[in-house]
C-alpha cells in the first residue's frame, strides 16, 4: 500500500470515529449544545479540556518552534502549561459555583452592565478568530502533506472540513468526540517520539531520552546537538537568552492567556460540582503534560535527525547530494513547504546559519572557506512534527497516525473555538442584547451562521498568517491575557471594581495590546500593513508583540482599579454575588441569588 | 446570603493563604529557576545539561500538577471540614 493512502486510511478512519460519536451525542437543546448538560466526570473532562487546548500549535507547530530556537522557546512549555495552575486556583471553581454558561454572561452580571458584557463578547471574539487562524494555519499544513497538495489548497480543504464538523454538533458531541481525539493525539504523537527515542538514545521513554547518552557518539544527547548546530554556525541549542525580560512576560503572557480564554473556561461549566472543577484543572494538566513533556525531546532529537540525514558524515564533512535526497524531503517539496536552491551549484544540500546575527556572521568567513554561498534548503519550522517519523525512517504507519493526529489537534481546537464564538455571538450577543426574545432554534441558527463566518475569516487570512501556527496561536493569548483574564480575576477576589473600571480596564488592555500587535504584524493582520518591521530592533525595550500580552494585563489591572476607586462601589447586591461565588455551598442554584 | 458567617470568611483566607504559597512555588520554578536564576543554577548539571535548562523543559509542568493536585485536596478538604461543600 502506497504511503498515500495508509494516510488516506488513517486519517479517513479517526474522522469516521469522531463524526459516529458526534451523530450518536447529536445536540438536542441549547443548554446541551453549549455546555453537555452538566454531567462529564472530572478525568473525561480533563481529557475532553486537554484534547480541546492541544491544538495545531501544541501538535504540529510547538516543537517545530523550540527545535529552531532550543531554550527560548521553552517559554512555550512553561507558559501553556502554567495557566493551568492559575485556572484550578484563580478562575475554575467560582466560575463553575456562578453557573452560567459563558463567559461574557459572568462579566455581564457582575459588572451589572450590559456594556460590559458587549466589550466582553468583542475581546472573546478578537482573541478566538486569532486562534482559529492559527489553527487553520496548522490544519493546511497536515492537509497539505497527506493530500499531497500545495499549502494554499490544503488550507481550503481545512477550511472546509472544519466547517461541516463544527457545525454538525455542538459541545455535547464535541465532549465525547474530543475525548476520542485526546487519545488519537496522544498516540500519534508519542509513538513516533518513542521509536525516535529509542533509536538515538536506546530509552524508550522520550523525556528520558532527552537526558541520556547519544549511542552512535556516547556523548548526552543535548551536547551532541549543541555541537553538530554549532558546528553549522547556529546558536547552541541549550544556549541561555540574553533578553530574561522578554522570555519572562512572553511566558507570563500565555500563561495568563491560558486562564482567559473563553473555549477553555467554558469547560470548567461542564463539571457537575465546584470540587470538580478544581480536579478537572488537574486532570487536564495531567493530559496535557504527556505531551508537553514528550514534545522539548521531539524537538531536540528531530533537530538532530534532520542535521544528520542532511549531513550524513557529520556536519564538517560533504552534505548529501540533492539527487540522493530522501523521499520525504521530496513529498515535503511538492507542498512549497520545503524549498532548496542550489546556489554554489555542487549539487548538494548546504544547510547552515547565513543569518545576520552575531553567531551567523562569525560563521561566513568558515562558510565561504567551505565554498558555501548561503544557505540552500528553507524548511518550514511547522512541518517539522508532522515530517519527523518520515525523517526517522519509520514506518508507514506511524506517518499515518501523525497526519491523524495532527488533524485531531487542529480541528477539535478549532471546532472548541467556533463553539465559543459562535455562543457569544448567538447567546451573549445576539439573545443578551439584541433580540432577547429569539427562539431556541433561531439561536442554533445564529450560532451555525456565526461559525460559518469566523471559519470563512480565518480561512482568508491563514492565506498569509502572522507567523507559524504557535506563533499566531500566541497571539491571541496575548490579547485574552491582556483583556479577559484581569477582569475575570478582578470579578471574583476584589468586590470594589466597578462597571466602570471593569469596562475600561478591559478596553485599555485589549487596545493597547492589539495597537502593539498590530504595529508589527499588519493591521488586522492584513499582509502588508505592519507599521514597522518585526525585528527585535524595533521592539519597545525588547519586548516581542508575542510577549506584550502580560504587559496589556497589567495595564487592564491598573485602569480597572484606578477608575474604580475614583467612582462608586458596585451595589450591594452585586458584593453579595461575589461573596456567593467564592464558597461552593449550593453550586447548584447559583444564578438566583 | 447576606450576612456571610466568621466561617466563611476563614474559609476565604485560608483559601487565599493557600493560592499565595502555591503561586510563590509556581513563581520559584518557572520565572525563577527556568528563566532569571539559570546562570545561578549552571554548575548543577542534570543528564547532559544544567538545571535550569531541565525546569524549563520538564521540572516546572512537573511542579505544576503537583501544585494543582495539591491544592484541590486541601481546599476539597477545607469545604468538608468546614461544611461548606456542595452536599
Amino acid at each position: 500500500m502506497s504511503q498515500f493512502a495508509i494516510n488516506l486510511l488513517f486519517v479517513g478512519g479517526s474522522f469516521a470515529l469522531y463524526i459516529a460519536i458526534a451523530i450518536w451525542a447529536r445536540a438536542g437543546s441549547t443548554k446541551e449544545f453549549y455546555v453537555a448538560g452538566g454531567g462529564v466526570h472530572p478525568v473525561m473532562n480533563g481529557m475532553a479540556t486537554a484534547a480541546d487546548w492541544m491544538s495545531a500549535a501544541s501538535f504540529i507547530s510547538m516543537a517545530g518552534l523550540i527545535s529552531v530556537a532550543g531554550y527560548a522557546n521553552s517559554a512555550y512549555l512553561m507558559g501553556w502549561t502554567g495557566g493551568y495552575v492559575l485556572l484550578a486556583m484563580l478562575l475554575a471553581p467560582y466560575l463553575r459555583k456562578f453557573g452560567k454558561y459563558t463567559v461574557p454572561d459572568f462579566i455581564g452580571d457582575r459588572f451589572y452592565s450590559s456594556g460590559a458584557r458587549l466589550v466582553a463578547v468583542a475581546c472573546l471574539i478578537i482573541a478566538s478568530v486569532t486562534y482559529v487562524i492559527g489553527q487553520m494555519t496548522g490544519a493546511g499544513v497536515a492537509f497539505s502533506r497527506f493530500l499531497e497538495v500545495e499549502s494554499g489548497t490544503g488550507l481550503i480543504i481545512a477550511g472546509v472540513v472544519v466547517f461541516f464538523y463544527a457545525v454538525l454538533g455542538g459541545m455535547k458531541g464535541i465532549t465525547y468526540t474530543q475525548v476520542a481525539q485526546y487519545v488519537v493525539l496522544i498516540i500519534a504523537y508519542t509513538i513516533p517520539a518513542v521509536f525516535i527515542s529509542l533509536q538515538l538514545t536506546g530509552n524508550p521513554i522520550p523525556p528520558l531520552g532527552l537526558l541520556s547518552e547519544h549511542t552512535e557518539s556516547g556523548v548526552p544527547l543535548l551536547q551532541k546537538l549543541d555541537q553538530v548546530v554549532r558546528e553549522l554556525g547556529f546558536q547552541d541549542y541549550t544556549a541561555d537568552v540574553p533578553n530574561k525580560l522578554n522570555m519572562v512576560l512572553f511566558t507570563l503572557s500565555l500563561m495568563i492567556g491560558t486562564a482567559g480564554l473563553p473555549h477553555v473556561i467554558i469547560r470548567f461549566f461542564t463539571v457537575p460540582k465546584v470540587s470538580d472543577a478544581r480536579w478537572s484543572a488537574g486532570w487536564a494538566l495531567v493530559f496535557i503534560a504527556l505531551l508537553y513533556l514528550t514534545a522539548p525531546a521531539v524537538a531536540s532529537m528531530a533537530r538532530l535527525n534532520l542535521l544528520t540525514t542532511i549531513y550524513p558524515d557529520g556536519p564538517t564533512a560533504d552534505a548529501i547530494r540533492y539527487e540522493d535526497r530522501p523521499d520525504w524531503i521530496k513529498n515535503w517539496e511538492q507542498t512549497g513547504l520545503i524549498q532548496y536552491q542550489d546556489k554554489n551549484g555542487d549539487g548538494r544540500i548546504q544547510l547552515y546559519n547565513d543569518g545576520n546575527d552575531a553567531k551567523g556572521q562569525a560563521f561566513a568567513a568558515t562558510a565561504a572557506e567551505r565554498g558555501w554561498a548561503g544557505n540552500e534548503m528553507i524548511v518550514n519550522n511547522d512541518i517539522l512534527v508532522l515530517a519527523n517519523p518520515e525523517i526517522a525512517n519509520l514506518p508507514s504507519w506511524v506517518v499515518g497516525l501523525i497526519a491523524a493526529g495532527g488533524l485531531a489537534a487542529a480541528l477539535s481546537t478549532a471546532a472548541g473555538l467556533l463553539l465559543a464564538i459562535s455562543s457569544a455571538i448567538s447567546h451573549d450577543l445576539i439573545k443578551g442584547s439584541i433580540n432577547p426574545k429569539i427562539s431556541e432554534k433561531g439561536e442554533l441558527l445564529a450560532a451555525r451562521i456565526s461559525m460559518a463566518v469566523a471559519i470563512v475569516v480565518a480561512t482568508w487570512l491563514g492565506m498569509n498568517p502572522p507567523g507559524f501556527a504557535a506563533q499566531v496561536v500566541a497571539l491571541a493569548f496575548g490579547i485574552a491575557a491582556a483583556s479577559i483574564f484581569p477582569a475575570l480575576m478582578m470579578g471574583i477576589f476584589s468586590k470594589r471594581v466597578n462597571n466602570k473600571g471593569a469596562v475600561a480596564g478591559m478596553l485599555a488592555g485589549l487596545v493597547s495590546t492589539c495597537t502593539y500587535i498590530f504595529m508589527y504584524l499588519g493591521w488586522f493582520f492584513i499582509p502588508g500593513t505592519a507599521s514597522f518591521a518585526n525585528t527585535p530592533e524595533n521592539w519597545l525595550l525588547g519586548i516581542s508583540p508575542l510577549s506584550f500580552g502580560a504587559i496589556g494585563a497589567m495595564i487592564n489591572f491598573l485602569v480597572a482599579f484606578a477608575v474604580s476607586y475614583a467612582t462608586e462601589e458596585p451595589p450591594k447586591e452585586i458584593q453579595e454575588l461575589v461573596e456567593s461565588v467564592r464558597y461552593p455551598t449550593g453550586a447548584g442554584q447559583a444564578v438566583n441569588h | 446570603m447576606s450576612n456571610h458567617s466568621a466561617k466563611e470568611e476563614a474559609y476565604w483566607k485560608a483559601n487565599l493563604r493557600l493560592i499565595t504559597g502555591s503561586l510563590i512555588i509556581w513563581a520559584l520554578v518557572s520565572y525563577g529557576a527556568a528563566i532569571l536564576f539559570r546562570p545561578l543554577l549552571a554548575g548543577i548539571s542534570i543528564g547532559g545539561t544544567d538545571l535550569g535548562f531541565w525546569f524549563a523543559s520538564q521540572g516546572s509542568i512537573l511542579t505544576f500538577i503537583a501544585l494543582i493536585f495539591f491544592y484541590s485536596w486541601r481546599m476539597n478538604k477545607l469545604d468538608k471540614t468546614l461544611g461548606l461543600d456542595e452536599e
